[in-house]
């Protein structure tokens, strides 16, 4: 009976079929985990105001509850908690309660035991700062120029206007800063440089002096006119303030310059809260990290690790293409190219770290140090190649992704039958004719699977970047708008090495760890992105050149 | 040059073809009229097509294989260093047992030779694909879906397409390598038809195993077996008359 239950083959179907949905639920609980541990770190959370007591000090406490945990009586009384009369567990509330400055912590365990009472006033505000993160407590008035404009429930409304209109003025003075006296210090960095250079080749002639210090002064007249403007603006935003109580009961006065967001959480909607989640989606999505890393966005992230993948692809592509077409089709076949092979296909199995070593030692330093002597010994002693940087990460990784490319653009260039080529070359085309207009294209969707597969590892690799170019935080983002616009030499950011040091690495382990999660989301979709993006071109190709099933 | 040169096309002398240790061709001497139909005929494996392939040096890819003796092709040694082997091959066109039309347009097909020689003026190529498929009695089939890919035809509009496409080139001389073996018998008669109508312009070398095709479409017929060449001659004599034991056993089905 079993044995003929065995030899008709159903427990293989079921153990394969178990296999298969083992790996989808993971790989769907995985996802799911990170999106909603991610995802929910948006959505603003109400407000709880306890009335606490703790041996025989009352207080009061103001925070966003965050997580509760639950012990049972013989552990807690083990552990040395002293547990109220009648209770059987143990539950402890972690509160965000904000307002750093003042007491020092952002997040607070306390006992449900000893709430007195609780409560969602409606008043209570939460402001998000540049500094000292998130503030709790109650709006009592807002200030112009140091005189009191509004106070109590009138200064709510005026305190959402200044606001608004203060972030306006911030936004200006960030692109003062950021766009254009930064363009200005680039361009008399590069003066500089230049004088430098001249100087080293004993260039630095009487007209080469004058025509320098005209830019110079040139250059520094707009700086000033920039200065000047800041100025003003800073006196705008530095204008306006706002006074609240914290939860203690001291007063507290928070310039609005440093504010970016005033929001009454217990007084929004289902609908209010989407449109702030939203919002708070955008700003992570699309700006700067502040605090560490701790909050705001992960914009240069982002970019940083689409710019590195492209620049991998583009390099990596021609490579692997060419080392396998030479392999495949002039290479004669015999003992070197089997031991090439296995070369390669071991090269895939080397850990990743070893590549950023290696990357480190002879991109960056051996070729970084020496293009640096060549072409920029003006710079000196600051390396511009020879240091750690968006090229060498990227030839890292295209080093490291360069197996898997051969090894499929090998395959593909394998399945273009024999009589497609015959067909060709008895029409008078040469070899390497037949090669570009017949065979590389169809080829093309196996090139591009290889792509694939190596973007998809490229993306996520963190362990060799650590060596050869990523930092926790860059001034500047690798494109922008001054000459030569793609800076190869600079330093970026990564999502994958954001993981990691918001993990790990940040001050606030707390309020870090639903970052993570966004953070890992964001990873994985932008490895989804780009897979789909290559996957829908090689779709393209594989429907152009679909004969190959049928030859 | 004298009138007997102007009406061999290809002379092969004493040719000899080894497959590393195999010998596959052995002395093999003819000569090949011009504008007619040549076939060869043979059972499987008698090296026809071998000989065939080596008229176009496609046994070059072979790495193998190693050739000795001469082909002359108006008076000229193909074989000789001095040769360009893509020149070589657009004199001599072929087509295969199998279409293989390129995955592109039907146009792109036709095209493909002459691009290959630089020829990308599209006034010169749309009238070059036009005679070219008109020339394999394809156009009206395909004159209303030029752009579209070749792969979505008929096996048989394939194989004229692949005609079509060897003939644009203008070749001197068109090798068939069982052009209809993998074709209906509609197919073929279409293929037999245009055989007819290429050889007043090109010379046509063609290997079959059905005899009856052979007897159709060519004026010549020669008869190999084991890798030498048995019987060469008119292709009425030979069917009716053959001179060689073992030809008359092949033609009266007695083997192969």
């Amino acid at each position: 009976m079993i044995k003929d239950w065995f030899k008709s083959g159903a427990p293989w179907v079921w153990l394969n079929a178990a296999a298969v949905s083992t790996s989808i639920i993971l790989v769907v609980g995985l996802l799911l985990l990170v999106a909603v541990r991610g995802l929910g770190h948006f959505w603003p959370a109400d407000i709880v105001e306890y009335q606490y007591q703790e041996g025989d000090v009352e207080q009061t406490m103001v925070g966003e509850l965050v997580d509760t945990s639950v012990m049972s009586a013989k552990m807690a009384t083990e552990s040395g908690y002293k547990l109220k009369a009648g209770k059987d567990a143990l539950v402890q509330l972690l509160l965000k309660t904000g307002n750093r400055d003042v007491t020092g912590m952002d997040f607070r365990w306390i006992q449900q035991q000893n709430v007195l009472s609780q409560s969602k006033p409606e008043e209570m505000i939460v402001i998000e700062r540049r500094e000292w993160g998130n503030f709790y407590g109650r709006l009592q008035a807002v200030k112009e120029s140091g005189k009191v404009i509004a106070t109590g429930e009138q200064a709510w409304p005026v305190v959402l206007e200044r606001i608004e209109q203060a972030l306006e003025v911030f936004e200006q003075i960030e692109y003062l800063q950021k766009k254009e006296i930064g363009s200005i210090n680039y361009s008399l960095e590069r003066l500089r440089l230049k004088q430098k250079s001249l100087e080293l080749k004993g260039d630095w002639t009487q007209q080469a002096q004058q025509q320098m210090a005209a830019k110079k002064a040139e250059l520094d007249k707009e700086y000033q006119g920039y200065q000047k403007q800041l100025g003003t603006l800073y006196q705008t935003i530095r204008r306006d303030s706002l006074v609240a109580v914290e939860p203690g009961g001291s007063t507290l006065e928070i310039a609005l310059e440093s504010v970016v967001r005033v929001v009454r959480p217990n007084t929004m909607n289902v609908f209010s809260k989407f449109i702030h989640y939203g919002e708070k989606f955008v700003e992570f999505v699309s700006e700067d990290p502040r605090e560490a890393n701790t909050e705001g966005g992960i914009f240069p992230a982002i970019f940083g690790t689409v710019m590195m993948v492209m620049l991998m692809a583009v390099i990596v592509t021609p490579f692997g293409v060419i080392a396998a077409v030479y392999l495949r089709e002039y290479a004669k076949q015999g003992f070197t190219t089997r031991l090439i092979r296995i070369a390669v296909n071991n090269l895939a199995g080397v850990p990743s770290i070893v590549y950023g070593v290696f990357g480190l030692g002879f991109f960056v330093y051996i070729l970084g140090g020496n293009i640096d002597e060549l072409f920029f010994p003006e710079s000196s002693p600051a390396p511009v190649f020879g240091t750690p940087g968006l090229l060498w990460a990227s030839l890292t990784l295209a080093l490291l992704t360069l197996p898997v490319v051969i090894v499929s653009t090998e395959e593909g260039l394998s399945r273009v039958p024999k009589s497609i080529r015959e067909g060709s070359l008895a029409l008078g085309a040469t070899k390497i004719e037949t090669l570009w207009r017949t065979v590389l294209p169809m080829a093309s969707p196996a090139m591009m699977t290889g792509l694939i597969l190596a973007v998809a590892r490229a993306a996520g690799e963190v362990a060799p970047l650590m060596l050869v170019g990523v930092v926790k935080l860059a001034p500047t983002l690798p494109m922008d708008g001054n000459f030569p616009f793609l800076h190869l030499d600079r330093k970026f950011m990564h999502l994958g090495f954001h993981i990691y040091d918001v993990g790990f690495q940040s001050p606030n382990v707390e309020a870090a760890r639903p970052l993570v999660y966004a953070t890992s989301l964001l990873l994985v979709m932008v490895i989804i992105g780009l897979n789909m993006f290559a996957i829908s071109i090689r779709n393209n190709l594989r429907e152009k050149f679909r004969a190959l099933e049928g030859l | 040059m004298t009138n007997e040169m102007n009406d061999t096309c290809i002379k092969i002398e004493n040719l000899n073809l080894h497959y590393g240790e195999k010998q596959a061709l052995f002395n093999i001497n003819m000569e090949i009229p011009r504008k007619k139909v040549t076939a060869y005929i043979g059972p499987s494996g008698c090296g026809k097509s071998t000989l065939l392939r080596s008229i176009n040096r496609m046994n070059d890819l072979v790495d193998s294989a190693r050739i000795d003796g001469k082909i002359l092709l108006d008076g000229e040694d193909i074989y000789d260093k001095a040769v360009n082997v893509a020149d070589l091959r657009r004199r001599v066109g072929m087509v295969f047992q199998k279409p293989n039309p390129f995955p592109k347009t039907i146009y792109e097909n036709v095209a493909y030779g002459l691009r290959i020689q630089g020829v990308n003026d599209r006034r010169t190529l749309d009238e070059a694909v036009e005679k070219s498929l008109r020339g394999a009695a394809l156009w009206d089939e395909v004159k209303d879906r030029l752009q579209d890919n070749a792969l979505g035809m008929s096996g048989g509009q394939q194989q004229r397409l692949v005609i079509a496409r060897a003939i644009a080139i203008e070749p001197d001389v068109m090798l068939l390598d069982e052009p209809a073996s993998a074709l209906d018998p509609i197919s073929t008669l279409k293929i037999e038809e245009l055989i007819h109508e290429l050889k007043e312009k090109y010379t046509i070398v063609i290997v079959t195993h059905n005899m009856q095709q052979a007897a159709r479409v060519s004026d010549y017929t020669a008869f190999m077996y084991m890798g030498d060449l048995i019987e060469f001659g008119e292709t009425n004599d030979l069917f009716t008359n053959p001179t060689k034991k073992q030809t008359e056993d092949y033609i009266t089905g007695r083997y192969g």
